[in-house]
């Protein structure tokens, strides 16, 4: 008859989760956050439809109609050095850009993020051996490291992906470390180990929702750079081939054209520059929402 | 202070080796023979065995890596297949003038850097605060390859003041310091130093909102200490960090400066680099790939020390 001793009202428990949906009620009072949500939306739905947005074949030219500048009938952005419309490839292009950007760092969330947890858990010399393989990656300079695999590996995309990703493990790994390193020696962990919690069990309930968040900024943050890195494989001829479309590619085959169609040519970096402007912006904004301090 | 710098190099020794490691591979990782490059497609199988053990590739792995790095700590990173020069010598008349050209960049970037930093952290949150922060979010933001074309674009295709590309007049890699040499470096070195501003401008912005908000900073307001005194003790504490970026922001930029390099044809380690991963010089590019990540290693080794000699509160 314990039941009665305390009229206990059937409440729901109240799902903490309110922390996430503070986050999301700050983000959105961030207006530059915002206005840079909304860039990337535009572009990456436009490049999602590309096939019902782009007005025209965005490899079918005809050289007559090369290098058209910026407002031409037809061609509200011009055309390349193969007559192609711009306004298409430009759409079009962000498919491979946009992909080429955010994967390595996806892929690098992951698999960076797995090295890190384990060796900020496990310490000792399991982290010792992690870390200091980690270390010789972090030990080259990004542009470099990139560079140097990709032009080992051979042109195109896959590789470039490869080499990428390849490059943002390392930081990433060395944040998440940090992090669970950090945490491993916190009370609740203690206490969830002395429960007997297994550590699978500990990693997957506590260790998880404390971390993933900053890393998750953190590698927000890395995208922005990862866009210049992909589409400078590109431009440099190791990532993307012709004729398919891609903002670093497009940039590299119109320098030929900075005398005769200078603004045509420099299109592509704008786009680029855009959409890593606005991942970096998104990925302050998250943080000040967050309020993840580095 | 001499054993933090002896402890730091000895950690510093296995970065070093596992960086040679990498370097090492490089070759193994790409497809195809390395032989394939310096041979005519119809070389007789005799002359391809023979070159494969001139060349040490029958050897196994671990064999190999030792007789390299043996050879590399005497300066001799083997032979460019392209052009039959060494690679020691390609490799370092590239990395002169690119350290020149990240010198001058990474100055340029320092100086404006902390001038925005400095803007910024001192009237925090006014309009001029959000113009430096503008400033650095866009030196992080844009792509520095197309900042080049576009300065390229203004300066040399329309209003014709600078000249698009190369080192000097006539396409010479010999660098000299008069006007006409100089007036090569100017573009491409705005451009490299796009991304030190942006970067050192962050950094200095923090560093300088944070001391003004310590307790020290309001007393010596609350003796008389004149602004101008006020501001020579935040310098005083930001300089040491601040010089650490800075000195982090030299090997990057050596280390990437392949793309400018490309948009200005600056005959540095950038073109090399190229050069090799398109003509499949896979000597050239282990060499230049080598040389560039142990300056990157040094130089964060340097700048280490150094920093814990100038702030004594590093304590480590």
């Amino acid at each position: 008859m314990a039941d009665i001793a305390i009229a206990t009202p059937p409440v729901e428990p109240v799902r903490s989760a309110g922390y996430w949906q503070n986050v999301g009620k700050r983000l959105i009072r961030d207006k530059t956050a915002m206005a840079a949500a909304a860039v990337l939306a535009l572009i990456t739905l436009a490049a999602i439809f590309a096939p019902i947005v782009a007005p025209m074949d965005p490899l079918q030219g005809r050289l007559i109609n090369r290098l058209q500048p910026i407002g031409s009938e037809g061609h509200i952005l011009g055309t390349d050095e193969l007559g192609r419309d711009m306004l298409s490839r430009l759409i079009w292009g962000g498919r491979l850009s946009l992909l080429m950007g955010v994967t390595p760092v996806v892929l690098a969330f992951f698999i960076g993020s797995a090295i890190g947890i384990i060796a900020g858990y496990a310490g000792g010399w399991t982290n010792t051996l992690i870390m200091r393989t980690v270390d010789i990656f972090y030990a080259f300079p990004s542009v470099l490291l990139a560079v140097a695999l990709s032009g080992a590996l051979g042109a195109g995309l896959g590789n470039a992906l490869l080499s990428l990703t390849v490059v943002f493990i390392p930081p990433i790994a060395r944040v998440a470390e940090s992090v669970t390193t950090r945490l491993r020696s916190s009370d609740f962990i203690e206490a969830a180990r002395a429960s007997g919690a297994g550590a699978l069990t500990i990693v997957r309930v506590h260790v998880l929702g404390n971390v993933l968040g900053p890393i998750f900024v953190y590698a927000t943050s890395l995208i922005a750079v990862s866009m210049i890195l992909a589409s400078g494989l590109s431009f440099l001829g190791l990532g993307v081939r012709p004729p398919n479309p891609e903002w670093g590619l497009m940039l590299n085959t119109l320098r030929t054209a900075i005398y005769a169609q200078p603004w045509v040519a420099a299109l592509p970096g704008a786009m680029i520059f855009l959409v890593s402007i606005s991942f970096n912006l998104l990925s302050d904004g998250l943080r000040s929402a967050m309020e993840v301090r580095q | 202070m001499f054993g933090y710098t002896l402890r730091r190099i000895i950690y510093t020794l296995p970065v070093l080796l596992g960086v040679s490691v990498v370097c090492f591979a490089l070759v193994h990782i790409s497809p195809g023979d390395p032989l394939i490059s310096i041979l005519p497609a119809d070389a007789s199988i005799e002359l391809q065995e023979r070159m494969l053990v001139l060349y040490g590739f029958d050897r196994s792995y671990p064999e190999q890596f030792i007789l390299w790095l043996g050879r590399a700590l005497q300066g001799d990173l083997g032979t460019s297949i392209a052009t039959g020069r060494p690679v020691t010598t390609e490799v370092m008349r590239a990395v002169a003038n690119t350290l020149m050209l990240a010198s001058v960049a990474t100055v340029i970037g320092f100086v404006l850097g902390c001038f925005f930093g400095f803007v910024a952290g001192y009237f925090s949150n006014s309009p001029m605060d959000k113009a430096a922060s503008a400033a650095a979010v866009f030196g992080v933001s844009v792509p520095h390859y197309w900042l080049g074309m576009v300065l390229v674009i203004i300066f040399s295709a329309q209003l014709g003041w600078l000249p698009a590309s190369g080192a000097g007049p006539g396409g010479s890699s010999q660098w000299k310091f008069d006007m006409e040499h100089l007036s090569y470096m100017v573009l491409p070195a705005i451009t490299m130093s796009v991304i030190p501003m942006g970067i050192i401008a962050r950094t200095v912005r923090a560093l300088v909102a944070e001391i003004l908000a310590q307790e020290f900073v309001i007393g010596l307001r609350a003796r008389g200490l004149s602004e101008f005194g006020v501001f020579v003790h935040v310098v005083k504490n930001a300089a040491p960090t601040a010089l650490a970026v800075m000195g982090v922001q030299l090997g990057y930029l050596l280390g990437g400066s392949i793309l400018i390099e490309t948009v200005f044809s600056w005959p540095g380690t950038g073109m090399l680099l190229n050069s090799a991963i398109f003509q499949r010089d896979l000597p050239l590019l282990q060499g230049t790939i080598l040389v560039l990540a142990l300056f990157f290693v040094v130089l964060n080794l340097i700048v280490d020390v150094m920093q814990s000699a100038l702030d004594p509160r590093i304590k480590r």
